[in-house]
């Protein structure tokens, strides 16, 4: 069988109408007005840059407390991890993975992957086109868990306000894990999945890469 | 080996393009019927999904979201006893807590990812869908169509309730927690919106917006 991708064809599908267009002839969508790329513009700085600054925010996040406690017992801070051994060691096993999946092993599965796949489709990797193209699709469906922690802490920040008891304040570190939620979702989105197949297809570099 | 492609090729109107591999497919070619969702042959994407009478369902749908964001808004989540005083979260009341304790920008991102960016979603789509029910064009249909598209990333409902179990969980020891009815409203909620996204096509409501009058 062979392939042809629009791209070949000067043609770019509409992101917003999914008409096909031509962007040398009409720049914009001819039903919707939307401006046709045939690539996202810039994709791999944007992706590169989004991608850094969230590898810089990481260590921040798991070492700051992003919560502190005053309670009876004095005070005391926690991190992302020191919250999943809490859960552990009080028996709630299944609640345990579930937080450090989503906050741990999600954020750094999803920096390592997508570096990884930047790496490829610069470099032009030709193999496994198809396990790339699923490993995106599957960084895009799970970025979102990991805000998990941020909305537990307001949860317990906005509920233990009792002074004579305990209250909990949240920590810098909330903020920072917040910060590499959004700039790996967004450094995802800023990736362009039909990079990984057109050094597969072998379309001209001029052409996709104005 | 270079591929010519022949010239009729490439206008036949009847070509869709994957949106993840850039294939050129013929959705004939791609599904049995044309009824049937298809999925791209080369990576596996969705080309398109099955849409039969979907206006109306994704109408209804939303307007049962919409009473969902409400309640889920209104009332508290979970709500806490200690000592015979009662404190209750609700989603703008932990907002609230959180920009008190100079936390702005997470205020700010809790409050639009678990209500302002699903009203907006669900907003837009009733402003979409009714009108074309009538078969009217709705204003600004490009604009509103673009804002739902960006916006339901960053609705997070459901990674919400997840939050919500947890925080139950990490209570526990310090006092009697009760989860409150916003959490049923988020519960179901998150089941409405995911059955909006399974259904809502959007080359269906283009060519719905193309038959419809000015
Ligand atoms: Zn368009
Ligand atoms: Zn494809």
């Amino acid at each position: 069988m062979t392939t042809v991708q629009a791209a070949a064809l000067g043609k770019a599908e509409c992101p917003t109408c999914g008409q096909l267009g031509s962007p040398a002839e009409h720049p914009a969508c001819r039903r919707c007005g939307t401006l046709l790329h045939l690539r996202k513009p810039n994709s791999l700085q944007r992706s590169w840059a989004l991608l850094i600054a969230a590898f810089v925010l990481y260590l921040p996040a798991n070492l700051l407390p992003i919560m502190e406690t005053h309670s009876l017992f004095g005070p005391q801070k926690d991190t992302i991890m020191s919250g999943v051994v809490y859960l552990w060691s009080s028996g709630s096993w299944i609640l345990a993975l579930v937080v450090f999946v989503a906050s741990v092993a999600v954020p750094l599965l999803k920096l390592v992957s997508l570096t990884l796949l930047l790496i490829s489709v610069q470099r032009r990797w030709q193999h496994q086109p198809l396990q790339r193209a699923k490993l995106y699709r599957f960084l895009e469906l799970i970025g979102r868990w990991s805000m998990l922690d941020v909305f537990v802490v307001t949860i317990l920040v906005t509920l233990v306000q009792v002074q004579t008891l305990a209250t909990i304040h949240p920590g810098p570190g909330v903020l920072a894990f917040a910060a590499v939620v959004i700039l790996s979702m967004l450094a995802t989105m800023a990736f362009e999945p039909r990079l990984i197949w057109d050094a597969v297809d072998n379309s001209p570099r001029k052409e996709i890469n104005p | 080996m270079l591929y010519e492609p022949a010239p009729m090729m490439a206008d036949d109107p009847a070509l869709i393009a994957c949106r993840e591999c850039d294939l050129l497919v013929r959705p004939a070619a791609a599904s049995a019927s044309p009824q049937a969702s298809a999925l791209c042959p080369r990576c596996g994407a969705l080309l398109y999904r099955c849409s039969g009478n979907s206006l109306e369902n994704t109408l209804a749908l939303a307007c049962a979201a919409l009473v969902l964001l409400i309640i889920a808004n209104a009332f508290p989540v979970v709500s806490l006893d200690i000592q015979g005083q009662r404190l209750d979260a609700t989603v703008f009341g932990a907002a609230l807590q959180l920009w008190r304790e100079d936390m702005p920008a997470v205020a700010l991102l809790v409050l639009a990812t678990t209500s302002l960016i699903p009203f907006l979603e669900i907003g837009s789509v009733i402003w979409l869908t009714l009108p074309l029910l009538y078969g009217r064009r709705p204003a600004g249909f490009a604009r509103v169509f673009r804002a739902l598209q960006g916006a339901h990333p960053w609705a997070m409902v459901e990674v919400f309730i997840l939050g919500i179990l947890v925080s139950l969980v990490k209570l526990a020891h310090l006092a009697d927690v009760l989860p409150g009815p916003a959490m049923l409203g988020f519960a179901l909620l998150m089941l409405v919106l995911a059955a909006i996204s399974s259904i809502i096509e959007p080359r269906a409501l283009w060519q719905a917006w193309e038959e419809a009058r000015e």
